[in-house]
């Protein structure tokens, strides 16, 4: 079958007495959507912050595409071709909708380092950003300032800003954080619309979006890999509903 | 023929004139601000002789030349988001590049002016690299502590005049000529300098760099997400800044023919800083009019009170209290306030849309903090179960394996006792069995023992006793025919007869009886 693009060896993370990430192996293979799901607290966001360097783990390597970067910095994954969407929303309020996403582009275009020519004027940059917005619904805004987006919308230039970086593999933490099911059905849909156009990490609350969208799931609890498998297989995974139905209840 | 040509000439002018108004009335209105004020400027060496001689001149050239630092400070406030507090540093290292390369008799542009550039340009690297790594009040106070180190370098620096600066020999030669000394040179040359400072900056913010500067302004972490790595992209703008403002300063010294340590003091570089602020960040031409109206404002108050701080200073607080980004925020509320029916109805609107993104934010956030609640909730039942789990769970499984222990024999118990019953009950059936098959022999033998006793006497006891009874029967009606006087005599006989089958009768039945 395919190759694996990001494997996790045996990854530790503690904050303090606290093993937040205890033993993480797992391997996500190219092309597939594969979602991480477990209850609050089981540590989904730290293992995202640790894959994409916003959080260095204790122990253990994460080796993308063959290479191990786990003591590169975030904006060297980033180089790597890793593009990951934030829980709490991180767009740059100033900037319009298309410079946003703009600035993504830019970022995988060539050097950063040119003083002269208006970025602006770029049509090379701007039309791969206006495809990103168009992608993720948002085209007619594209010239509002992100700050004055609607919430919905920031999630979805979220989405536009990862889509436009070109990544190998785009890390989605909780896209849909905090959206109304109308949004979230549209992310979801926007979201399958890009199913196999790239490798993508899911980290998701909303179990619908998660079984429509996953190729296999993995399910953490308290920082341990539970199971990990194809959704109809996660489902009837006993460990799993011990975690979702035994403790929650 | 020359009417011909004069006619052309005007035509030219005009077209060209009605050209560039037409260009500039496409510009945005921050650039036409700028051009504005530069072209205003410009008019100034036209209109100083009429007014005052040649000191309108002088403070246009300060106000030019610290409008450069300011737009190079600019650079760092507005767009990178770092107040440097020690930019006075540069101003004098520039100015003090001029001096001591005029006071070798080295003072020609060639050498001046890229020692000028190279001498800020390494200082910006050399503590650039150090502030560059600090964020807010650290990156203020780093800067502070270098532009101070700065100035008390200069102030030791003996050779070159220490605390009571440098007089210079003369200005910088151009090309080996004085022509810097002739005043009107010097100003436009000043004001071409300010001009290509502005378009500089301009150029720079708008460019791929300045995207990234900005854009690390707003959000380090999307930037970083986006593969930038911060310290770079500072680093490289806080050296340009610093090599801008040390232009300033060569400028600066060769103005005033004078370089002293007081040009780098943390005075100098907090004035650099009011005159952004005055001025508004954010726009271009805000350094500029920052720089215009401070200095104006300083001489203007000069002549009216020697205590012209005691009212410069509160109405410093005035403008920064009063107007959201300086007098270019002030303009730009003006403008609002005076622009069209629909243009004021798309403003509104855009309020408005503007308060409702603001409430959903506020909204979000409200979710976020409960959903932060729900969190810190479930922390604590997390941490009320590990300690359910550490502390109380040890304890009660003894007591359940127990439970669970005397449970199970109970159950023994209760087994055993319904093996007993079922035992119990088969015995008692073998026994109401052998009752039974008991009973049933009693009654065979006692049946048994009925029927020889029928026998006997139907088969042996009642014939003989008919015979005897026949016999006697004949006796008895012989007596009768022969006499009756026989009747006393057969009474006799009969009731003899009668004692005897009585006794063979009851012997009899005793013999049956014993057997």
């Amino acid at each position: 079958m395919s190759r694996a693009i990001l494997e996790l060896h045996d990854l530790v993370k503690s904050y303090g007495a606290l093993r937040v990430t205890n033993g993480v192996d797992l391997e996500v293979l190219a092309g597939e959507t594969h979602a991480i799901i477990g209850p609050n607290g089981a540590g989904k966001t730290t293992l995202v912050n640790q894959i994409s360097g916003a959080v260095a783990p204790d122990g253990g390597r994460i080796v993308l595409d063959g290479r191990d970067v786990t003591r590169l910095p975030m904006p060297a994954r980033a180089r790597l071709g890793l593009a990951r969407s934030f829980q709490i929303t991180q767009v740059l309020p100033r900037f319009t909708a298309l410079e946003n996403v703009a600035l993504a582009v830019q970022a995988g275009a060539g050097s950063s380092f040119r003083f002269w020519q208006p970025a602006a004027a770029e049509e090379a940059l701007n039309a791969r950003a206006r495809e990103a917005l168009e992608a993720a619904d948002l085209g007619a805004r594209a010239g509002v300032p992100a700050g004055a987006l609607s919430h919905g919308e920031k999630r979805r230039l979220e989405l536009a800003i990862a889509l436009a970086q070109g990544p190998r593999l785009m890390l989605l933490d909780e896209p849909a954080a905090g959206a109304g099911t109308e949004e979230t059905r549209r992310l979801v849909e926007i979201l399958r619309s890009l199913k196999g156009r790239t490798t993508v990490v899911l980290v998701e609350h909303d179990m619908q979006a998660v079984f429509a969208l996953a190729d296999r799931i993995s399910v953490l609890v308290e920082g341990r890999i539970v199971a990990t498998g194809t959704p109809e297989a996660v489902r009837a995974d006993a460990a799993v509903r011990a975690a979702y139905l035994g403790e929650a209840a | 023929m020359a009417r011909v040509i004069e006619s052309g000439a005007r035509a030219a002018i005009a077209s060209a004139a009605s050209a560039a108004a037409g260009r500039l009335r496409a510009l945005a209105f921050d650039k036409r601000m700028a051009a504005a004020l530069f072209a205003a400027l410009a008019l100034l060496p036209l209109v100083s002789p009429l007014v005052g001689g040649g000191y309108l001149l002088h403070i246009g050239e300060r106000v030019l030349i610290f409008a450069i630092a300011a737009l190079s400070l600019e650079l760092l406030i507005g767009a990178g988001g770092l107040v440097s507090f020690g930019h006075a540093a540069f101003l004098g290292i520039g100015a003090y590049a001029a001096g001591i390369a005029a006071s070798h008799g080295l003072g020609t542009l060639a050498v001046a002016l890229p020692a000028a550039l190279a001498a800020s340009a390494a200082f910006a690297l050399l503590t650039g690299a150090i502030a560059v790594r600090t964020h807010g009040v650290y990156f203020i106070m780093i800067t502070l502590a270098f532009g101070q180190m700065a100035f008390f370098v200069a102030a030791s620096l003996a050779p070159y005049g220490g605390d009571d600066g440098l007089s210079l020999p003369g200005r910088t030669l151009v090309l080996g000529t004085r022509v810097l000394e002739n005043r009107i040179v010097f100003f436009y040359v000043t004001l071409a300098l300010a001009a290509a400072s502005w378009l500089l900056v301009s150029r720079l913010v708008a460019s791929r760099f300045g995207r990234v500067l900005r854009g690390l302004t707003d959000s380090e972490t999307r930037m970083q997400a986006l593969g930038f790595a911060p310290y770079r992209y500072r680093l490289t703008a806080y050296v340009i800044a610093g090599t801008l403002c040390g232009l300033a300063g060569f400028l600066l010294g060769n103005q005033a023919e004078f370089v002293s340590p007081a040009y780098m003091h943390w005075q100098r570089s907090g004035e650099l800083i009011v005159m952004v602020l005055l001025g508004g960040t954010g726009t271009l031409y805000g350094p500029v009019l920052g720089a215009l109206a401070l200095m104006v404002l300083e001489e203007g108050l000069a002549r009216l009170t020697e205590h012209w701080k005691a009212i410069l200073g509160p109405l410093l607080v005035l403008v920064v209290l009063f107007t959201r980004g300086g007098i270019a925020g002030a303009i730009e509320a003006w403008r609002r306030r005076t622009t069209t029916f629909p243009e004021l109805l798309a403003d509104l609107q855009g309020r408005g849309r503007a308060a409702l993104a603001r409430a959903e934010q506020a909204a979000m956030e409200a979710t976020a903090a409960a959903i932060g609640c729900g969190r810190r909730a479930e922390a604590g039942l997390g941490a009320a179960w590990l300690r359910w789990r550490a502390a109380l769970r040890p304890r009660l499984e003894p007591l359940a394996t127990l439970a669970a222990r005397s449970a199970r024999s109970a159950d023994g118990i209760v087994r055993g006792a319904a093996k007993a019953c079922v035992r119990a009950e088969s015995l008692l059936g073998t026994m109401n069995r052998d009752v039974a098959a008991l009973a049933g022999s009693a009654r065979r033998h006692l049946s048994a023992g009925l029927g020889r006793c029928s026998q006997t006497w139907h088969g042996g006891l009642r014939p003989r006793l008919a015979g005897l009874a026949r016999l006697a029967g004949r006796g008895i009606a012989r007596m009768a025919a022969r006499a009756v006087p026989w009747r006393v005599a057969l009474h006799r006989a009969l009731k003899s007869a009668a004692g005897l089958a009585g006794r063979s009768l009851s012997s009899a039945l005793a013999r049956w009886r014993r057997r």
